[in-house]
């Protein structure tokens, strides 16, 4: 029971939003302290488990040079343009696209990344600028439908006295709330871990196939690749089923926050 | 023997932290210069000499680094990148030309794969078969920076700035996933998961098959929300309440009892801080404010998945 004591460490430390790094510490001390290890072989273990896990940041550490040297000239700016040309795309549609698409090249075998790469490769510099563009349209074609015309140009930017209303043009006459970016991107990286959880088992040649095996060969236990691939279909089918769902209710979030966003610059305005 | 192993792209890794840390702390505006330096000059070290330095040494380094962190001394600069209307123009001239250095790291990945594992002349082996897909991924990631380097015609350090911009961005989070991995060591030895699985066992009435299937989808999932990792967590449940009770007591189907269990812990996944790779470095890369949003987001999905993967065993492995 008293070996729990890591468990515990980490839920109060989280509970009380102490900085992860110095609880995910004092839980393995804790835990190693408990079971009768000394100190320094606590840290030998940390040592060695953090130099053996080094594999963990190598996707996003070697993606974010490539990402970062796109993103300066324009890579966001570029999804965006071509997410606007495409007059039914939603935030929670861009997102189920990419989500399933995701799914079924992971249960291809087709693998973009693991440990996270893809969100560094994928969702920060397109899917997400993509689903906040077509929200972005979204709120557009709400406000040209809802503001009366001169109002629609008085709330492009500052309407100060005397400036003539610019006319209605390409920016965004009133801007996404900020609520509504955060959890379109939020969602975007759900889509992401979704998509590539439940597809990935899949294929038989992944590490969780490999690694159930592994553990019933120890017992003697005779069970076949083949069919714990197929029973993973199931659950993918269900998960292709939920992402549809959230997705939608994205999108209801998404109109309602824009409804909201444009009736209070119509209270503004008048 | 191995002529190219991932080692080599640790030192590549730690050089862009040491041109981090020496970035940071020539940067006069920066406002907690000393100790930000200081954490990504220790986490150079880590990975350039990992190998060679004793674990204790690297495990009081790794202390070191966690004190600054909880200090609050690793802040990012103040961000300097090009202006929107910049990008604006250059996206405008360049077009889908943007996509293509994006598009050929997965290419490489999947190519790389297939391929790089299988070259050898006699026994001297190109990469270690099951290094291969990390390997493709970096070569990927490397050949598509040269190509984007070409193609948007930029100074040669360009990538490293950006990267050090979004690696500062994601600060401090970039380790946990490696402590939490540490962490997840320290509860195996320490036979943590054996308690655990004690404990279900005994409380529960698994002799009705449902609270079995059930306890075994519950477990699996909260089990891996304690230990950040399903895979952790499937021989610990498995071994504690899949087999003697699922398998051995109702004679269910252990491939399918594998199968959905291993997807139910992957709805604990969804729902845990100490998944930090997927939920929380992520968060910081998409730049949001609450660091939990993204598990926010996903409660619901990992809640739907499970309960219908208690159903689907439920229905199933009994059966087939």
């Amino acid at each position: 029971m008293i070996k729990l004591v890591g468990i515990l460490v980490v839920a109060i430390g989280f509970g009380l939003r102490l900085n992860t790094l110095a609880v995910v510490m004092a839980a393995g001390v804790a835990t190693g302290l408990v079971s009768g290890l000394s100190l320094h072989e606590i840290m030998e273990l940390f040592g060695k488990y953090f130099v053996e896990n080094r594999y963990m940041t190598l996707p996003v550490v070697l993606m974010v040079p490539l990402i970062g040297l796109l993103e300066r000239h324009g890579l966001q700016e570029r999804a965006v343009t071509l997410i606007q040309r495409a007059k039914a795309a939603t935030a929670g549609r861009v997102i189920l696209i990419y989500g399933l698409a995701r799914q079924v090249s992971v249960a291809l075998g087709l693998n973009l990344g693991g440990s996270g790469g893809a969100h560094a490769g994928f969702v920060r510099p397109l899917v997400a600028p993509m689903a906040e563009a077509a929200a972005r349209a979204a709120l557009r074609a709400e406000a040209a439908a809802r503001l009366p015309l001169r109002n629609a140009g008085a709330a492009l930017g500052s309407p100060g006295e005397g400036t003539p209303p610019p006319a209605a043009g390409p920016n965004p006459p009133v801007e996404l709330p900020e609520k509504t970016v955060q959890a379109i991107r939020a969602a975007a990286a759900a889509g992401e871990n979704t998509g590539n959880f439940f597809g990935e088992d899949v294929f038989i040649a992944v590490g969780a196939i490999l690694l159930m095996k592994g553990f019933f060969d120890a017992l003697k236990i005779e069970v076949d690749v083949m069919a714990m691939a197929l029973w993973g279909i199931p659950t993918a089918l269900v998960a292709s089923g939920v992402m549809v769902w959230r997705m939608r209710a994205l999108d209801r979030v998404v109109a309602r926050d824009i409804a909201e966003a444009v009736r209070n610059q119509k209270g503004d305005v008048k | 023997m191995t002529l190219l192993t991932v080692e080599a792209f640790y030192w590549l890794i730690g050089a862009i932290f040491a041109y981090l840390s020496a970035q940071v702390a020539l940067d006069r505006g920066h406002a907690k210069r000393l100790g930000t330096a200081l954490f990504w000059a220790l986490l150079a070290v880590i990975y350039l000499f990992g190998k060679i330095l004793p674990p204790a040494v690297v495990g009081y380094l790794v202390v070191a680094m966690v004190v600054l962190a909880a200090l609050n001394r690793v802040a990012k600069s103040s961000e300097r990148t090009t202006s929107l209307e910049a990008r604006t123009a250059s996206a405008a001239r360049l077009k889908n030309r943007l996509f293509w250095p994006a598009l050929l790291v997965p290419a490489c990945a999947i190519a790389g794969t297939l391929v790089l594992g299988r070259l050898h002349w006699d026994d001297v082996r190109l990469v270690d078969p099951k290094q291969a897909t990390l390997i493709a991924l970096g070569l990927g990631a490397l050949l598509a920076t040269v190509v984007a380097g070409r193609t948007t015609g930029d100074r040669w350090h360009a990538p490293l700035h950006e990267g050090s911009r979004l690696l500062q961005a994601i600060g401090w989070a970039l380790v946990l996933p490696q402590m939490l991995a540490a962490l997840g060591g320290i509860f195996a030895q320490a036979g943590v998961d054996r308690v655990v699985s004690g404990l279900m066992a005994g409380l529960l009435p698994a002799q009705v098959p449902f609270v079995a299937v059930a306890a075994y989808c519950v477990g699996m999932a909260m089990f891996t929300m304690c230990m950040g990792n399903a895979f952790a967590a499937f021989a610990a449940i498995t071994g504690g309440i899949g087999l003697p009770f699922i398998v051995t007591l109702h004679h269910g189907n252990p491939a399918i009892m594998a199968a959905v269990g291993m997807l139910s812990g992957y709805c604990g996944t969804l729902m845990t801080p100490m998944a930090a790779n997927f939920n929380l470095v992520p968060a910081m890369l998409l730049e949001l404010k609450d660091r939990n949003a993204v598990i926010k987001a996903q409660v619901p999905i990992g809640l739907a998945i499970l309960s219908a993967n208690i159903l689907i065993m439920y229905f199933t492995v009994f059966r087939f």
